[in-house]
């Protein structure tokens, strides 16, 4: 705010994005930010809030100084405005661009007159800004204090702890399977969302300038002995993610082309990379009749995926019905608005079914070659909800390719096994409120602790593990 | 015990607090001749200021009374010759009198040490003579505290009679200190008086008592040519014999606000303290000042040093109680050179103060520069001269009468009755200033230290350097982005709205500096706060450094200090001040630091070198000692510079050192204009806050300040905008001098223990403990360890800071998004899930230390069941919502809330702006949208008969929580249509709420208003909010017997709709606090019974009700919860019309966002109240009486760990006084009736028939000073009937003879006519509502009429309509916030159209200073034949314009002619007679805004009329 008034008279704006029909074309990047003038006018909208709900409770789980950035940029003031951000923001070029920015659905402008300040883009300018003019930089601690962590896991979890331990002068080293680091942002998301070698690696290079060792293409449990880290570390943190996939396990799913969706975008994001398949077998929707099961976010990075291998014929089954179009009356602001949206992938094509629920996969000689389905009706019952089939709904698709993007269920079993770690009644690792496992020195942190969730809680429970493990290591110094 | 009879202090009580104010008089034969009529007429006139006193709880036992007449030699001569002892001539012996203590036993002892002193001082002692009383007159309290009065004489044995003076008060001194070492009985030992001249009969006795009581008055032989009388009422019902005035050279009506300091002050003179005339002897007085002495008895005690060693009574009188001498003000030089010379010796004794002095030979008045109490004078042709707090407090017949006359503020007026003459301010004063050079003694030896803004070098500290030095002293990015950064741009404060909802200091999780500590006092009732910016003229920073030389010498020495224009100094001051080798001027710089890894002691042990260095710098040759926190590195901490000069501030006064050397402090902990204020307030002479002005450096290298900005500017601009805080501070708490601030102390600890407030912070009040020594060091370590890490991995960062606007990482807050989201959700949806979560949420805060309320628990009893719990609506009668103006909040806002209160039977509060009169009937659909209570603020905007009498109950704002002793200020471009008509005013034009009433300065002035109002409106209850603060509870005994009905008692942290920043958090304590001493102090005076008490500041839950139900309030004020749950967000941007929920904001098109009803509130109530339920049956009470005050239910959490919550203690909040079994501890009765036998009220039932049939009625009455609010109840009556459009012009006429009382005229409505020969006192026409009022002398006069003052101070205050003529001059502040009434007047006192909106003012005479300060509105017709208006007037929103427009000439001539009409005025025939040459004599006041408001008001009305014609 520079009058204070700018809420009431500027609206909101977005930069437009490439146009759809162009972008399929390539896996490049499709976000860019707006000109200096057009953030700085945005950023004029903000309105200071007492509450300010975009920072709190409801908005960033990172706690992001958003009023302050937004008053500093309308004044133009951005290298003071990155300097702020950074006191919060881990990974702004990462969460500018991916996260599903909560602080906009809590922004006090939605309440106003339901056109929040575009926090999300503003972020991404401040990170390019950042990196364009060398705010963003390599801050080695300027000493070291002795003490080493292992972080098993790159995603953004880990490398938000490894991040902030790092800075306050502890080693660290982060142990990941993959060949490269950065985990689900690496693998997972789409390079046409964020680009590995532009961004990513960027980050991590920072990172490693900082001082991080990662140690990529070492599984713990495999490659080294959990118990090794264990005893050779002062802490270790486990970092690994909630991998394991929802299946869907009906008549069919052994058929070949029935895979989940990680399979499919991983081999995608390393065939970019130049990287050599796992298993040698390529998955790719070129000229098939694509159908995706689940419409969240990875259901959607399927999605684009598929359009950008060619191909011929989409659909995306949803088994609710589809959200309403603006807030309905038990979804107030500031909650997280559970309205109908539409994707970056949507706007390219593709086919969206709602309260579609599928019975069977069928196929010839071991492969897909359709679904079976029927119209469902989702009801709410004591806080349960329950899906009854529609009689007589009963319906085909024909699918070359089937894509189960229905979310994941928790970490996987293997190392929590070899450490002998509690889980938690949702079978994820169970960490107490120190974020410490079962067992002594053991920290998890990220959907691996939490179960699936976004990309930016992943950062600031990263973030909070750090804190938690700098306390328990004083706190073990000063016994 | 000390002689004065206090109760010691208990629990939250504290005798020191208690205040008292009165009438005094005074009548003086002017050529000395003795007579026992001059006694007699002095106790009727006593007599007739009775309703300036007060009675407690015990309608016989007054607050005290008493007389000083001249030694009565005659009398004593017969009286001692039946005793066997022969007394010498007049004036060869004195007599004492002594109150002794019951008990005859200690008799002996007394009269031996009496007599066997008397011989040592080489006097001879006559002997005793037991004072004959009747003690049956007397009141059962005053009974049982009744001394035994006995007088002895003693002969004197010296040359002169100043010497045997002397003598005599040498004597009185050393009884009076080996009572003390007696101890027991013995300290209870009072001499009134001892005196070759005058003697003293007073106690604590009604006025009509005195006389019964003292038969020695009676006496015929009893003569004096001087009778000096007083009247009081304080704010207990304690026994307090000795406390009753005269003292022996004063008696006073008013208060001094800054006693702390000059107490202090005075205390470190004492081994400087030198004298000829006492040798030796001077040793015998000292200590002076009595200790337990009312500030009254202390003045009297320091007067009476001065004026018995070199100076005459009126200089000391002059050096005590300065006029304002600052360069805004009109004065001569060599004036102007005595104040400042003796600004440079002692600090004013600051407060509202009229005061009548004497010798015995001498009899003299005063006022305070703000001349904020009343003094009237009349000379009669009989040679006797009488001055009082009214007028007509005796009859004299209008033809024996010479000259009537008003003390002006800062004037004084002097009777000789040597020389047989009255000597007036000019002469008086002349013969003090020019008696010894004072100017040129200033002008050779003063430097000026301030004059250019020249930097010398700004030191460059590199960014790194910076941090760690800011980080270090707990800056934050909110200190730097929202306080320094617009003090550095605009120069002003920064500004925000709603109140604070973090923990105080001690509660909060985060290290704090000391500073955040200390809350700030403010004047409430028995005093008034200042108007720093309209009222600029009386107030001063200039602050002097350098060596105090000895209080009882003269001469130019004492002049050769540095001056300064603000205590603010920039880094340049501090240089020149350093490198200055000047004798009497040479500094000395000591580091305050301290070993960061020294050791659990080391903080202390520093604080005691510190001292130590200090007190051996102080006997050597420097006079200026700079406490300088430079130096800090990663192992020297700095020193709390708070806590440092404290420190030192104490320990050279306890040495007796502390007049030899300035302190100075160089510091960079303090940032905010409180902090510059408490090292101010706790000794500190000047302050540079060097860290502030390197963070402004680097603001400016950062680009973060406007471009015309430098550094200098910004630094500038920083110090201007302390200084505007400073003057802000001070006028909060009524005091004009930084000089007389200076070390008073005016702040309450919260959260400190009592072994570092004996220490370092002596004197200051500390009620709930808190951090010790051991405790500051470790905070002050950990903020230093931010800058100065043992360990660094990362460049230094500020933190977020969270104070003001949540952060997560930031300070905590109550109202946080899940506690508005699900208290609005609850309200909403009718969702009691909801609701219990926003329950939980909060008070899982408070009880996480959050609140001091949050430290308690209950204990436990026997539940009942729930259903044997009175039901919910009974309950909710109990809630209120808080004082919201329309304006503060928008009209759909404002509506809600007063449609829910109504419909649950709480009641909505109208804040102070007024309320739109379609509301005051009940609407077709049947919702009530009349808020049931009508406040009445300073501003009295809207305030007229007809909004009175739509009140169930009239709430007296004294203060607000979130801004005490401040006021406001509604800018013109807010001033919409809508809040125009409601408020009364222009649209477009400014409407300024003052900070004080301008008709409550004391106590027995809100007793006046209290009286008003239930006039102007018999049905309703009146009330009196006031704001925690220590002694409030002191405050609110008086405001009981000031016949309130309710009392509030409001946290620091309620909301406000604007305020600046500073004022939000640092002044006031939280409710609980003040709740429990109000409780606990009226038990103790048995006046709980008579008032209601109701609590608020932000009340949010169940269990905060039960929480302050249980501490004593049975009424609940909640606003800001009801606000969020009508969509409030706490956006905190109400002071930027904003609000994007339309809640608090005028804009239309922000209103359309407006989403708030009245079922949500109701929704709100009803939760709260069903879990109140809950709360009760748990703790077993079936009705929400039984619990009130019950707070032995109540005991301190002994689970707390927090590492400073734990060092609280909260037993004196929990302290039971003995009072409590006897006496009610709730309401339990109906206040006093004080209506029904008014002679106001008899006039009412004379007119009733009249004003129902419209018929025409005419009445003549006479009347008397003890009469009034004359009309009030008449106007309420009409206006029942007829609505605020009255009855046809004059219908009701009333022809007055003699001398009206106070308020004559009050909410005068359409259709009466008071015509009133004779004269009227203070408050004429007080909110004028459409009548009319004539004054005018009797026809057999001598006196020129229109010089005379006819009328008191404060005319017109709050007038809305209606007309006033006035035949004579007025007081002080004529006309102040008019906002409609048209007036003709003589000639006026200061401050004339203060705050003025609307109407017209014409004055065919002289005016005061500072007229037209802060006129927003209306017009001024101002005969001035020299068009110098302009030297006297405050100009900042008016322009003074000669008469050339013909409209202007028309309306002025009319009114004059009505006034004639009216009056038969000879100046009004005067002037018509010679028109053509008079009018252009006028000049036109005209405020500019209003001018722009009419003017584009003129286009629209036109189109108005335009539309009419077409449509």
């Amino acid at each position: 705010m520079v009058n204070g008034t700018e809420f009431k008279t500027i609206p909101r704006k977005t930069p437009e994005h490439i146009d759809p029909k162009s972008r399929i074309t390539n896996f490049e990047e499709i976000h860019h930010s707006g000109s200096t003038k057009h953030t700085e006018e945005q950023s004029s909208r903000c309105m200071d809030c007492g509450i300010p709900f975009c920072h709190t409770n409801y908005g960033c789980p990172l706690g992001n100084l958003i009023p302050e950035w937004n008053t500093l940029i309308s004044q133009g003031k951005w290298k003071e405005a990155v300097e702020r951000m950074l006191e919060t923001d881990t990974f702004p070029e990462f969460t500018g661009k991916i996260c599903p920015a909560p602080c906009e659905g809590a922004c006090t402008m939605g309440l106003y007159n339901n056109q929040p300040v575009t926090i999300q883009e503003i972020e991404l300018a401040l990170a390019e800004k950042g990196f364009e003019n060398g705010w963003i930089k390599a801050c080695p601690p300027l000493t070291r204090n002795g003490k080493t962590i292992a972080i098993i896991g790159s995603g953004p979890a880990g490398l938000s702890a490894a991040f902030y331990l790092n800075r306050n002068g502890y080693t660290v080293k982060v142990f990941e399977k993959a060949n490269r680091a950065g985990g689900l942002l690496t693998y997972g998301i789409p390079n046409y969302k964020l680009d590995k070698q532009k961004i990513v690696k960027r980050r991590i290079d920072l990172m490693m300038a900082e001082g991080i060792q990662f140690e990529t293409g070492i599984e713990v449990g495999k490659d080294i002995s959990p118990a090794y880290l264990k005893k050779q570390f002062d802490a270790v943190l486990i970092a690994t993610g909630a991998e394991k996939a929802r299946d869907l396990p009906i008549s069919g799913r052994e058929l070949k082309g029935v895979h989940f969706a990680m399979e499919f975008l991983s081999r995608q994001s390393m065939k970019l990379a130049g990287e050599t398949l796992l298993d040698g077998i390529d998955i790719t929707a070129k000229n098939k009749s694509v159908v995706i099961i689940g419409g969240g976010d990875t259901g959607s990075d399927c999605l684009g995926t598929s359009h950008r291998q060619g191909a011929t014929n989409i659909v995306q089954l949803e088994l609710t019905p589809p959200p309403p179009k603006s807030r309905a009356e038990d979804n107030p602001w500031p909650l997280w608005p559970l309205i109908y949206r539409t994707s970056s992938s949507h706007e390219e094509g593709g086919d969206r079914k709602f309260s579609v629920m599928t019975k069977e996969f069928f196929g010839e000689n071991g492969q897909v070659k359709g679904i079976r389905c029927v119209k469902v009706n989702m009801i709410k019952e004591n806080g349960n909800v329950k899906f009854l089939e529609i009689p007589d709904t009963d319906f085909e698709i024909k699918a070359d390719l089937v894509l189960l993007a229905m979310g994941f269920t928790g970490p996987t079993k293997e190392l929590p096994a070899l450490l002998n770690l509690e889980l938690d009644a949702r079978q994820n690792i169970k960490v107490n409120k120190d974020m410490m496992t079962s067992v002594d020195g053991i920290f998890s942190a990220g959907d691996a602790a939490t179960g699936q969730s976004l990309v930016v809680r992943a950062i600031a429970s990263g973030r909070d593990a750090a804190h938690k493990i700098q306390e328990y290591l004083n706190q073990k110094a000063t016994k | 015990m000390n002689p004065f009879g206090y109760p010691k202090a208990e629990g939250l009580y504290d005798p020191k607090f208690e205040k008292d104010a009165c009438g005094i008089g005074c009548i003086t034969d002017i050529k000395g001749a003795k007579s026992h009529a001059v006694v007699a007429d002095g106790l009727k006139i006593l007599v007739n200021m009775t309703h300036r006193g007060a009675t407690g709880c015990d309608p016989c036992t007054g607050d005290g009374a008493g007389i000083l007449t001249q030694v009565p030699h005659e009398f004593f001569e017969k009286q001692l010759k039946q005793l066997d002892i022969t007394l010498p001539k007049p004036g060869e012996y004195g007599a004492g009198m002594m109150f002794m203590p019951k008990s005859i036993q200690c008799h002996g002892t007394i009269k031996e040490i009496t007599e066997s002193i008397t011989k040592q001082e080489g006097q001879f002692f006559l002997g005793w003579r037991n004072v004959p009383v009747n003690s049956s007159v007397l009141g059962e309290i005053a009974r049982s505290s009744e001394p035994h009065i006995v007088q002895f004489f003693i002969a004197k044995n010296n040359k002169t009679s100043i010497e045997f003076e002397r003598k005599l008060y040498i004597i009185r001194r050393q009884i009076e200190k080996e009572m003390l070492k007696l101890g027991e009985e013995f300290v209870k030992v009072y001499i009134p008086s001892l005196s070759s001249k005058t003697i003293i009969y007073k106690g604590l006795l009604l006025a009509d008592q005195i006389n019964q009581y003292y038969l020695d008055l009676q006496s015929k032989d009893y003569k004096s040519a001087i009778a000096l009388v007083h009247q009081r009422f304080s704010t207990n019902t304690f026994p307090a014999w000795p406390l009753a005035q005269p003292f022996r050279f004063v008696a006073h009506n008013g208060e001094i606000n800054t006693l702390n300091g000059n107490i202090n002050a005075m205390r470190a003179r004492y081994k400087s303290l030198k004298s000829d005339i006492y040798g030796d002897d001077i040793k015998k007085l000292i200590p002076f000042i009595q200790e337990g002495g009312s500030d009254t008895a202390c003045f009297d005690n320091t007067l009476e040093l001065l004026a018995m060693s070199n100076r005459s009574l009126p200089h000391a009188m002059m050096m005590m109680i300065p006029e304002a001498w600052g360069e805004l003000y009109p004065m001569g030089k060599d004036r102007r050179g005595f104040y400042e010379y003796h600004s440079m010796i002692m600090e004013p004794w600051d407060g509202p103060a009229a005061m009548i002095f004497t010798d015995g030979v001498q009899v003299g008045a005063t006022l305070d520069r703000n001349g904020l109490r009343p003094g009237k004078y009349v000379v009669t042709t009989k040679g006797k001269m009488i001055m009082s707090s009214e007028s007509g407090v005796i009859d004299i017949p209008p033809e024996q009468i010479i000259e009537k006359g008003r003390l002006q503020p800062g004037k004084m007026i002097l009777v000789d009755t040597e020389k047989g003459r009255v000597i007036y301010d000019h002469e008086l004063k002349a013969g003090i200033y020019r008696s010894k050079p004072y100017r040129r003694w200033v002008e050779a030896n003063k430097i000026n230290i301030r004059g250019f803004n020249i930097f010398h070098e700004q030191e460059v500290v590199s960014k790194e350097e910076l941090l760690a030095r800011q980080l270090s002293a707990n800056y934050t990015h909110e200190d730097i982005d929202i306080l320094i950064l617009k003090m550095a741009a605009t120069a002003h404060e920064a500004l925000g709205s709603m109140g604070y909802d973090g923990p105080i200091a001690v509660l909060s999780d985060k290290p704090k500096l000391i500073f955040e500590y200390f809350k700030q006092c403010f004047a409430q009732v028995t005093n008034p706060p200042i108007d720093p910016i309209r009222e600029r003229l009386v107030m001063s920073l200039r602050t002097h450094i350098g060596r105090n030389r000895n209080i009882l010498e003269e001469g130019g020495t004492c002049a050769h200090l540095f001056s300064l224009a603000t205590p603010i100094i920039n880094n340049e001051d501090l240089r020149r001040i350093k490198s200055k080798e000047d004798e009497g001027l040479k500094s000395i710089t000591i580091p305050i630091l301290f070993d960061a890894n020294g050791g659990e002691n080391a903080l202390e042990n520093a604080l005691t070198s510190v001292c130590k260095l200090a007190e051996e710098y102080s006997q050597q040759d420097y006079s200026i000692l700079i406490l300088s926190d430079r130096g800090k590195n990663s192992t020297k901490a700095a020193i709390p510079s708070l806590l440092a000069t404290g420190a030192v501030h104490h320990h050279l006064i306890k040495a007796g050192l502390r007049t030899q050397i300035s302190i100075l402090v160089e510091c960079g902990d303090a940032k905010e204009t409180m902090h510059l204020a408490l090292l101010i307030g706790y000794g500190a002479s000047a302050v540079n806050p060097y860290l502030v002005f390197d963070t402004i450096a680097d603001l400016v290298k950062e680009g973060r300040l406007p471009k015309k900005v430098d550094s200098i500017q910004g630094s500038e601009n920083f110090i201007i905008a302390v200084n505007e805080g400073l003057l802000k501070i001070l006028s909060k708490m009524g005091i004009s001098t930084i000089r007389s601030y200076r070390g008073a102390q005016i702040f309450e600890a919260l959260g400190i223990a009592d072994s570092v407030i004996e220490k370092y912070f002596c004197g200051t009040p500390s009620r709930i403990g808190g951090i010790d020594l051991p405790k500051i060091q470790e905070e002050t370590l950990i903020i230093h360890r931010k800058g100065y890490p043992l360990k660094q991995f990362q460049p230094l960062k500020l933190e977020d800071g969270g104070e003001f606007y949540l952060r997560k990482n930031g300070e905590k807050h109550l109202w946080t998004g899940m506690s508005v989201v699900h208290l609005q959700h609850a309200v909403r949806n009718n969702d009691r899930k909801a609701f219990h979560i926003y329950s939980e949420l909060i008070n899982n805060q408070n009880t996480e230390h959050f609140t001091l309320r949050g430290l308690l628990r209950f204990k436990k009893t026997t539940p009942i069941p729930l259903s044997e719990v009175e039901p919910i609506e009974s309950i909710m009668k109990r809630f209120c919502t808080g004082a919201m103006s329309f304006g503060s909040i928008g009209k759909e806002a404002h509506e809600t809330l007063a449609i829910a209160m109504n419909s649950i039977g709480g009641k909505s509060n109208t804040g102070e702006g007024g309320e739109d009169p379609a509301r005051f009937k009940i609407r077709p659909d049947g919702t009530n949208a009349c808020s049931a209570i009508k406040q009445v603020a300073s501003g009295r905007f809207g305030v007229t008969s007809e909004y009175l009498v739509s009140a169930k109950e009239i709430q007296i704002k004294i203060a607000q929580g979130a801004k005490p002793g401040e006021g406001g200020q509604l800018p013109g471009h807010k001033v919409t249509g809508e809040i125009a008509k409601t408020r009364l005013a222009t649209p477009g034009v400014s409407l300024i709420s003052p900070p004080p009433h301008h008709d409550i300065y004391s106590i027995e002035d809100l007793a006046q208003l209290i009286f008003d109002l239930k006039h102007a409106n018999p049905q309703a209850d009146v009330s009196v909010k006031l704001v925690a603060e220590a002694g409030v509870g002191t405050i609110a005994a008086g405001v009981a017997k000031a016949k309130a009905d309710q009392i509030t008692i409001a946290g620091y942290d309620g909301g406000t709709g604007a305020s600046p920043l500073s004022s939000i958090k640092h002044a006031g304590v939280p409710w609980e606090l003040g709740l429990s001493e109000t409780q606990q102090v009226l038990v103790k005076n048995n006046l709980r019974g008579r008032v209601r008490l109701q609590t608020d500041g932000q009340l949010k839950t169940a269990r905060d009700v039960v929480v302050a139900c249980l501490l004593g309030a049975e009424e609940y004020g909640f606003a800001t919860a009801p606000l969020v749950t009508i969509g409030c967000i706490m956006m905190r941007k109400c002071h930027n019309n904003t609000c994007p929920v339309g809640v608090a904001t005028q804009d239309p098109e922000l209103r359309k966002k407006y989403t708030g009803k009245p079922e949500h509130v109701v929704n709100f109530f009803r939760f709260i109240t069903e879990d109140i339920r809950v709360l009760m049956a748990q703790l077993g009470f079936r009705t929400l009486k039984e619990m009130v005050g019950r707070y032995d239910l109540l005991e301190q959490r002994d689970d707390i760990t927090h590492w400073k919550a734990k060092l609280v203690d909260m037993s004196k909040i929990l302290h039971i006084p003995k009072e409590y079994n006897s006496v009610p501890y709730c309401s339990s009765e109906k206040q006093v009736d004080i209506v029904s036998d008014s002679l106001d009220y008899q006039i009412a039932e004379l007119c009733v028939k009249s004003f129902t049939n419209k018929f025409v009625s005419i009445i003549d009455l006479p009347i008397s000073n003890l009469d009034r609010a004359i009309g009030a109840v008449l106007s309420s009556l009409i206006t029942k009937k007829y609505g605020a459009v009255g009855l046809p012009e004059d219908t009701i006429r009333i022809n007055f003879k003699g001398i009206a009382g106070q308020s004559f005229g009050a909410f005068l409505t359409r259709g009466v006519t008071l015509n009133l020969e004779g004269e009227a006192n203070d408050y004429v026409g007080k909110g004028l509502s459409g009548g009319k009022i004539a004054i005018r002398p009797p026809s057999n006069v001598h006196y020129e009429h229109s010089e005379n003052v006819i009328i008191g101070n404060t005319t017109l205050y709050g007038a809305t309509s209606g007309k006033l003529f006035v035949s004579g001059t007025a007081g002080e502040r004529f006309a102040v916030r008019n906002s409609g009434a048209i007036a003709v007047v003589e000639g006026v006192g200061d401050h004339c159209c203060e705050y003025m909106t609307g109407g017209i003012v014409v004055v065919l005479g002289k005016t005061g200073v500072n007229f037209a300060a802060g006129m927003s509105g209306g017009i001024a017709y101002v005969y001035n034949p020299t068009h110098n208006l302009d030297l006297v007037s405050n100009l900042d929103m008016v322009d003074i314009e000669e008469m050339f427009e013909e409209n202007d000439l028309i309306t002025l001539k009319n009114l004059v002619t009505e006034h004639f009409a009216m009056t038969q005025s000879k100046k009004a025939k005067a002037i018509l007679d010679n028109w053509e040459n008079e009018k252009y004599t006028f000049v036109k006041v005209f405020p500019m805004e209003y001018k722009r408001a009419i003017q584009n008001m003129l286009p629209e009305t036109l189109k108005e009329e335009e539309i009419i014609h077409h449509g």
